[in-house]
């Protein structure tokens, strides 16, 4: 059951004076898609959002719901839900009246007013609390009413900023499937923006990376982390982040200072040379580092080595972790590697 | 008993300035009240029991002055509040640089002194063609006397609403700019949003400058007393703490009674303690009320 309805932003740009927030920025969600806004702080996600949801004009470019060109259109008029950071619940009302302030606004008849908010509340397990008012209640339930009052109407798009950034580490994790299974079961088309990798990776069928106002990549979750299209995407999805070395690709190798690796069909040219720290192997076999840091994560250790005057994380299972100091041997990985040119975009290998 | 000590310690200044300065006025003018005192008993007043209070309520205008006060303070008030509440919020909606200038301008009536300010007031309704309302209306007549409530409403609403505008504009700008986007996204309008999430948003304020200048306007005559001196005619707009000034201060026979008046004042600080009590009733109080946000 699909209700959602596409979503595409065509050259949308917003200014705030000389600030460029959100630049040329085109992209398209598909009917029941739940696309993440991946990108950190100031980058333009929220900005984009209240786009979308009508609360910002846009300086230039479009917004299109399906074929309808909305723009133009007060946020009203949009079919919209959305769920704010701060989850901007109003305080003076309890739950109940937060959750059905949308119908009433729409003068929805009391009896079926009351149905739809019992019914939406039950649905995300907050039924035995409306009578409270938001100051009452935890910042989880709060969330929940939040993305109650969202869905209430049955929205065409429902928009996330960063509706689980405020909760507890444990709650995040079960409010992220929850969130997941509900947009699912509802077929509504949603966008989420978040700061957090691992939180967009999980939730979203495609994510949108944002650096400076600027589109960088948009793709699937795998091919993100498969096939990153330029440093900053590479940085930024994985964690621990991929190691980056400068230096300079030879047509059948990479220099770099004193490290030396042969790669055939290297491209050539200065650039970077990739490879995430699940990747690189420590072991017998491999080139010779130093290990200055070891952080245990519990089932997994990082382990910060140098080799030839650069630093490299390595992720190895906790039982494999060095002792620090130890002299190590880093083995590349010859199929993971990640060739960008000196600007920053990926050059191979295909 | 050391759970009360830090408490009261904390409210002992407070106490003691509202001791010295509000408790102790307020029991002297209750003695005072049951005395005879004026310009010739100065010397040797005598208590007279509940005389004073006989006299008031004897008064044959006594009925005529309530009726004054009563519309004074409501009308007024009501423009106050409801003046300040419009100007907060149509500076709030427009950007921040037209909005400043504009609240600046309505703070100029509470900055001139106001016997420089009733004396425009005064020019202003005057006959033509000193009068720009005369000239304006094309009738020439002194609006002072024509029309004294007007004249006297407007006088002190025109200082009177800037308080409220400052209150109302800066609470309105605590609320959460997302708030506003929360309910435009809900499908509010403009009107909803004010009508349904900023004006409950400001109960509190609002609360706060009712009562406030119930209190100022019940107490304050002078606007009234440098515009009309209570007339036109007898007592036409004469109100109690008018009343209260020319009885104990500005009496016209030269006896100035001080017992009288302070029966007078004591009245009004009943008045004033029964009205906040309804105030505070009205807008459900404990609702309002939030716990403390550090203990001691
Ligand atoms: N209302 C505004 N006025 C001026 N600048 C703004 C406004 N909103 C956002 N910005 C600027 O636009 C950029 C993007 O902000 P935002 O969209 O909030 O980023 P994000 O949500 O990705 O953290 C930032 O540089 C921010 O300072
Ligand atoms: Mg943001």
């Amino acid at each position: 059951m699909t209700k959602g309805t596409g979503v595409r932003l065509e050259r949308l740009t917003k200014r705030f004076g000389r600030v460029v927030a959100v630049r040329e920025l085109s992209l398209e969600v598909a009917p029941g898609e739940l696309v993440a806004f991946l990108g950190p702080s100031g980058c333009g996600k929220t900005t984009t959002l209240l786009m979308i949801a009508g609360i910002y004009r846009p300086t230039a470019g479009h917004v299109y719901f399906g074929d309808r060109r909305v723009d133009p259109l007060h946020p009203r008029d949009r079919d919209v839900g959305m769920v704010f950071q701060s989850y901007a619940l109003y305080p003076h009302l309890n739950l109940f009246e937060n959750i059905a302030f949308p119908l009433r606004l729409k003068r929805v008849p009391a009896d079926q007013v009351r149905r739809r908010v019992r019914e939406t509340a039950e649905l995300l397990g907050i039924g035995g609390i409306l009578e409270r008012r938001p100051a009452q209640v935890s910042g989880g339930q709060q969330q929940r009413a939040a993305l109650a009052r969202a869905l209430v109407k049955e929205p065409q798009v429902l928009l996330l900023d960063e509706p689980l950034s405020n909760l507890d580490a444990q709650i995040r994790l079960s409010a992220r499937a929850e969130i997941r299974r509900l947009q699912r079961e509802l077929g509504v088309t949603a966008i989420l923006v978040t700061h957090d990798q691992a939180e967009a990776l999980a939730m979203a069928d495609r994510v949108a990376v944002f650096s400076m106002g600027e589109l960088q990549q948009y793709a699937p979750p795998d091919e993100l982390y498969h096939r990153p299209k330029n440093t900053f995407v590479a940085g930024f999805v994985g964690s621990p982040p991929m190691n980056l070395i400068e230096g300079e690709f030879t047509g059948d190798g990479f220099r770099a200072g004193g490290l030396r690796l042969a790669l055939p069909k290297a491209p050539t040219g200065r650039g970077w040379l990739g490879v995430r720290p699940e990747h690189l192997g420590l072991g017998p076999e491999g080139l010779p580092a130093r290990v200055l840091v070891v952080e245990p994560l519990g089932r997994e250790a990082i382990v910060i080595v140098e080799l030839s005057g650069h630093r490299l994380q390595v992720l190895v299972p906790e039982d494999e972790k060095p002792a620090p100091d130890a002299e190590v041997r880093i083995a590349f990985p010859t199929g993971a590697l990640h060739y960008f040119d000196a600007k920053g975009r990926r050059i191979g290998p295909e | 008993m050391r759970r009360y000590l830090t408490p009261l310690l904390f409210l002992s200044p407070a106490s003691a300035l509202i001791l010295l300065f509000f408790f102790t006025p307020v029991v002297a003018t209750l003695l005072l009240s049951f005395t005879d005192l004026s310009t010739t008993t100065f010397r040797h007043p005598s208590w007279v029991g509940l005389a004073n209070y006989q006299d008031l309520l004897t008064d044959p205008f006594l009925k005529k002055i309530l009726a004054n006060t009563a519309k004074y303070v409501g009308l007024t008030l009501a423009f106050n509040v409801g003046m300040g509440l419009l100007l907060a919020l149509l500076t709030s909606l427009v950007p921040e640089n037209w909005g400043d200038p504009f609240r600046a301008l309505w703070l100029l009536p509470r900055i001139l002194p106001p016997v420089v300010y009733v004396f425009i007031w005064q020019g202003l309704l005057a006959e033509a063609p000193m009068g720009l309302v005369s000239d304006l209306l094309g009738v020439s007549k002194n609006w002072l006397v024509e029309a004294p409530w007007t004249a006297v409403i407007l006088a002190n609403g025109f200082v009177g609403a800037s308080f409220g505008m400052l209150i109302f504009t800066s609470a309105i700008r605590a609320i959460p700019r997302e708030l506003f986007y929360a309910a435009a996204v809900d499908g509010a309008t403009t009107g909803q949003t004010i009508r349904r999430v900023v004006i409950p948003m400001l109960a509190w304020p609002i609360l706060f400058v009712t009562a406030y200048q119930t209190l100022s306007l019940l107490t304050s005559f002078e606007y009234i007393l440098l515009l009309t001196d209570g007339g036109p005619g007898f007592y036409g707009t004469e109100v109690w703490s008018l009343h209260a000034y020319h009885l104990a201060l500005s009496n016209y026979f030269g006896n100035v009674e001080f017992g009288l008046g302070a029966a007078m004042a004591a009245v009004l600080v009943v008045i004033g303690v029964i009205v906040s009590l309804f105030y505070l009733k009205i807008f459900n109080f404990r609702a309002l009320v939030t716990e403390p946000k550090i203990e001691v």
